[in-house]
């Protein structure tokens, strides 16, 4: 429930934002009328739209998530580092402020960093100097990555004017090795994004699959995978999540355990949709028009495919939408732990494990801020898909 | 109701079979068994065993046998309360568990206690004052609270303490009383210490519950039995906290069965963060280090828990609710 889908969804006067002048007495009937015409005549898809772009909080995060998107697509754009390249003596940078205004005109620059030797520890302790300047501009060249591994390019969405002073940009601060936080930021996002998504899109097939068995065929197949789905939902989630990645061996390739905890988490994601796709089967299987297909002769799978499934397709989205943030959440907590992702491969767990010690963190307080990519992103998912679910219904209230 | 409790009683070892065999195949699954761990710490430690005494060792443990032989001796001696023991600890699994069980579940009541407290006046408050700045407020802080992990709360907590107060705000108990044996002055420490682990493993609950109830109260706002009560000259307190709430509230009851069991297991991540003594911090620790008997045997008690989280949730919708108990009886 947000704030704003409360408010009734279909009062006339508020489809599609257009505000009718106060029709003169008389004409009342004619104009509501026009308007039921205009929403009966609409297909599911723009009722859906009409009361989803109504939720504000909803639309914005869209533009969050498809922000998001893009950086899991192109992260090299978005990095201005190599995110593996080390340099101990750089650990520990601050954050670098962009300032836009320089000489009276828009010249963005970020401070300088200058470093000292602690006398006692020996380390080095870097803090930002506003008085030298380093000039950045957006779309700048660096480092040679691909595009989709279509097109190579080393243009990157900022980077230091002069490039002998590229290697003096970090914009989020560097960690314990000198690894540069941004561009970390921005391949972690690859990574916990995808992990997300791929476990949601096993949990919803194997949710469809089993939910529309259970729910079109009934019978003894019910009945076990009812079971099964109660048996899963009882076990203790994270627990049980730790004890199976805890499991996977320490030899294989990220790929390989990338893979392994998308299966570990759809393995029990599955369950909510399948439980919602058996309900919808129960009562659409009574319906006049199952039965109307069913008289005209169409097969099973046209029925279940062409006839059933459209009527709840937007159902599925909102739920999907939904557990993606679960999905991340969990993927970050395992690799926060040590038992997700493991470095090298770079996520938002991985990140946060070099925030795991206290005094580390009050010296370099930055160290913090995937977590807050993490509150982002699954806020992000939260609004949409809460959006999504009201909207889902066009003809509730 | 008795024969709607039996028949769920009944279920039980039912639910508990299936998960000892996942938990047995949990624990199988790394490459290299118990034994050869115990040979490679007793290795490391200097000493070492002989051919016959690495058989002797394989019969004990069975290791000998094929795998479902295997699986019927660790179950009877978990039935018998034997855990084995732990690698690491030299010490009966047994007695490591039960050092720690008794915070678990007092982490975890304590949270669930604070979820209820504060969700629901919050959410009866955010109803009835529908659109005032309070009431936004209260939705903001709620996505809020259920977007943030707790393990992050945890971190940004202890952070803020660590670098304005200089205290660190990690552990149960002050360090004079970590090892000493339970006493009144102990107890005392505790409730000075659990409020913040307390309210960082309940918030995200406390967050969700709030939104239901908030949200099952304005669908009840608005029936006609509210009018009529106004007509009748009821007072709006007395209106409000003697139906909408009570309906709103049934609903909420029923969330008990997933979240109780929830706050058992999802303390595990907080309490590794904040250095917290329960089961949680043993189970990583020993997934970590291959202490697999050690492992299983609180991967059961997590299950054991879950269950009975499941169990008590279903008792009290039954008896809160008499339509369940009628339908089912």
């Amino acid at each position: 429930m947000s704030i704003q889908s409360e408010s009734s969804a279909l009062e006339p006067e508020g489809i599609g934002g257009s505000t009718l002048p106060k029709p003169p007495i008389g004409e009342d009937l004619f104009i509501a009328s026009q308007e039921e015409e205009r929403i009966s005549i609409a297909s599911n898809w723009t009722l859906v739209w009409w009361r989803f772009r109504k939720n504000k909080l909803a639309v914005v995060s869209t533009f969050v998530l498809l922000f998001l998107a893009l950086v899991v697509l192109i992260p090299g754009f978005f990095a201005t580092h190599d995110p593996e390249q080390t340099d101990a003596r750089l650990a520990f940078i601050p954050i670098q402020e962009i300032h836009w205004i320089d000489e009276g005109g828009l010249k963005p620059w970020v401070p300088g960093v200058v470093g000292k030797r602690d006398p006692v520890t020996l380390k080095m302790v870097w803090t930002t100097d506003e008085s030298q300047k380093i000039h950045v501009r957006f779309l700048a060249p660096g480092f040679e990555y691909s595009v989709l591994g279509l097109v190579d390019t080393n243009i990157h969405l900022i980077g230091a004017v002069d490039p002998e002073r590229a290697d003096l940009v970090y914009l989020l601060g560097t960690d314990r090795l000198g690894r540069d936080q941004w561009s970390r930021l921005a391949f972690a996002t690859r990574i916990s994004m995808t992990i997300g998504m791929i476990s949601v899109i096993l949990s919803v097939v194997l949710g469809l699959v089993l939910g529309g068995i259970s729910g079109y065929f009934g019978g003894w197949p019910d009945m076990f995978i009812q079971r099964l789905i109660e048996l899963l939902q009882s076990l203790p989630t994270i627990p049980i999540w730790l004890a199976l990645t805890a499991a996977l061996p320490r030899t294989w390739s990220p790929e390989k355990v990338f893979f392994a905890i998308t299966i570990i988490l759809a393995l029990r994601g599955w369950t909510t949709l399948a439980r919602e796709v058996r309900g919808k089967f129960l009562s659409l299987r009574e319906e006049d028009f199952v039965l109307a297909a069913d008289l005209a002769g169409c097969s099973r799978s046209r029925i279940i495919l062409v006839h059933m499934i459209p009527t709840f397709t937007s159902h599925i989205i909102a739920t999907s939408t939904l557990a993606i943030p679960v999905m991340i959440v969990t993927e970050t907590s395992l690799s926060f732990l040590g038992l997700g992702m493991r470095p090298p491969a770079i996520s938002w767990g991985v990140m946060l494990q070099e925030a795991q010690n206290i005094q580390t963190l009050a010296l370099a307080p930055w160290l913090l801020i995937p977590g807050l990519v993490v509150i982002l992103a699954v806020l992000a998912f939260n609004l949409v898909g809460d959006g999504l679910r009201d909207a889902a219904d066009p003809y509730s209230h | 109701m008795l024969r709607y409790i039996l028949q769920r009683i009944l279920l039980i070892p039912v639910l508990l079979f299936f998960f000892s065999v996942m938990v047995f195949a949990l624990i199988q699954a790394p490459p290299g068994d118990y034994l050869t761990s115990y040979i490679a710490t007793l290795a490391s430690s200097g000493s070492s065993l002989d051919k016959a005494e690495i058989a002797a060792l394989e019969r004990q443990f069975g290791l000998d046998q094929p795998v479902h032989i295997q699986y019927f001796r660790w179950a009877q001696n978990l039935l018998r309360g034997n855990l084995g023991l732990s690698l690491e600890y030299q010490r009966p699994n047994g007695e490591l568990i039960s050092e720690r069980l008794g915070l678990t579940l007092v982490l975890a009541l304590a949270a669930f206690v604070f979820t209820w407290i504060v969700a629901v006046p919050l959410g009866i408050y955010s109803a009835t004052h529908r659109n005032t700045l309070m009431d936004y407020l209260t939705t903001v802080l709620n996505y809020i609270g259920v977007a943030t992990p707790n393990f992050m709360l945890a971190l940004i907590l202890m952070w803020w303490a660590y670098s304005q107060f200089d205290v660190s705000i990690t552990g149960l108990f002050s360090r004079e009383f970590e090892q000493a044996p339970w006493s009144f002055a102990k107890v005392v420490d505790l409730a000075k210490h659990i409020w913040l682990p307390m309210i960082v493993i309940g918030i995200a609950g406390t967050a969700r519950l709030t939104r239901v109830m908030r949200a099952n109260l304005l669908d009840e706002l608005n029936k006609p039995y509210m009018i009529a009560g106004r007509a009748r000259g009821l007072s709006e307190w007395q209106l409000i906290m003697k139906y909408p709430v009570r309906m709103a509230i049934n609903p909420l009851a029923s969330t008990i069965g997933w979240y109780l069991p929830e706050l058992f297991s999802g303390s595990l991540i907080v309490a590794t963060v904040m250095n917290l003594q329960n089961i949680g911090p043993l189970l990583l620790r020993s997934l970590i280090n291959q202490d697999m008997y050690l492992a299983g045997g609180i991967l059961m008690i997590y299950c054991l828990l879950a269950i009975i989280g499941t169990l008590l949730s279903d008792i009290l919708l039954a008896w809160l609710d008499p339509r369940i108990r009628m339908e089912k009886a």
